[in-house]
């Protein structure tokens, strides 16, 4: 009984472990491929990408990435993670060595389908912070104050948004006061 | 029962969502759009197929007293080498299921032909039960999720067939009830008049 068991295990065990090693590298190249795509989505074309280079954000650590171009810096990528409507709402935001917000994408989100989960399809919303320049107007939603329009029925998910993108702001203030 | 009929009893008389009504946490979570209720489906096929072989294959030597925690190693097993192939070759797939491949370890649909069928039966048999049962819930799981995504986003497999929101609740949790109960109805009348 505790043999058929204890073999059963250690065939299940070694398939799995057979599996992982082929699959693992497959597994790292497309991590890495989605991850090149997030950043370059939004960054401006054609410059060289770093590491991921270590740099807390809104008070946990992430990553932010810098992409080169002819010697200098041409914008910086930044992981910002801040809790949406239905959970974790991470998002990459894209910034010019000026400060301002080149373009955002989120790289992952459990926002209501059809409301909060607009924020990846809703073009006004996305687009509206491309080339924002936090210097001069407020990231937070109107009803707040600020400059940012809500998707209708999503204040919650839009406000998450905004201030993903002030916390990568902020940190990014953080590296260039260096 | 002839080879052919243990092929087809998945589709109609034992189709897991409508008629056995098992595995429905999966059915209900995953069939926001056609798309994705294919996907777990196919997702489900792929393990209830290979389990179903292995364990018919290797019940016969299986001690009663270990037969259950035999098949759920053997379905993890199976569920575990999936989730890597889908992390490896389809990650916008594994992006929207990701959650949801994992229960597939605890789907009773699994379990229960391992239990009901597989144990019983030889292997080809098997194989041809996995096969119908995993096909009658892909096609149950993609008409379940073809009209959640199309009253809820108007569109069918992601094409937008009009402009605007939909009804956002068919999206939701209380519109996968809805339309499953409605489906049922429907799948039981015409069932009855075979």
């Amino acid at each position: 009984m505790v043999c058929c068991l204890g073999a059963v295990c250690l065939v299940c065990a070694a398939l799995l472990g057979g599996v992982y090693v082929l699959t693992e590298d497959a597994i790292v190249q497309t991590n890495a491929a989605l991850l090149r795509e997030s950043v370059g989505s939004v960054l401006p074309a054609g410059g060289t990408l770093s590491e991921a280079l270590p740099l807390e954000v809104g008070g946990t650590p992430s990553e932010y990435y810098v992409s080169t171009a002819d010697g200098a810096p041409a914008g910086y990528a930044v992981k910002s993670t801040v809790s949406g409507f239905g959970g974790p709402l991470v998002l990459m935001v894209g910034l010019t060595p000026e400060g301002k917000v080149y373009g955002t994408s989120v790289l992952s989100h459990a926002e209501t389908p059809g409301l909060g989960a607009k924020c990846t399809s809703d073009a006004a919303f996305i687009d509206q912070f491309k080339g924002f320049d936090p210097a001069v107007s407020r990231l937070a939603v109107r009803k707040d104050g600020g400059d940012v329009d809500a998707i209708t029925a999503s204040t919650i998910t839009s406000r998450a948004y905004a201030l993903a993108i002030a916390n990568a702001v902020a940190a990014f203030q953080n590296i260039k006061g260096e | 029962m002839s080879k052919l009929s243990i092929f087809t009893k998945g589709f109609l008389k034992e189709n897991p969502t409508f008629v056995l009504l098992l595995g429905l946490c999966p059915t209900l979570a995953t069939t926001t759009t056609a798309l994705n209720g294919v996907g777990m489906g196919l997702a489900t096929l792929f393990v209830l197929v290979l389990s179903n072989i292995v364990i018919s294959a290797i019940a016969p030597v299986v001690p009663d007293k270990v037969h259950i925690p035999v098949y759920i190693v053997v379905i993890a097993t199976f569920v575990t080498i999936l989730q890597f192939l889908m992390q490896a070759y389809t990650p916008g797939m594994y992006k929207s299921l990701g959650l949801f491949i994992p229960l597939i370890v605890v789907n009773c649909i699994v379990l229960g032909r391992a239990e009901a069928f597989a144990s019983k039966n030889g292997i080809l048999d098997s194989a041809l039960d996995g096969l119908g049962i995993g096909l009658g819930f892909t096609v149950s799981l993609m008409v379940l999720g073809l009209v959640r995504e199309l009253l809820g986003s108007g569109s069918v497999f992601g094409w937008k067939l009009f402009s605007g929101d939909g009804i956002l609740v068919f999206v939701m949790a209380p519109g996968a009830f809805l339309v499953l109960g409605y489906l049922m109805v429907l799948f039981n009348k015409l069932a009855k008049k075979e």
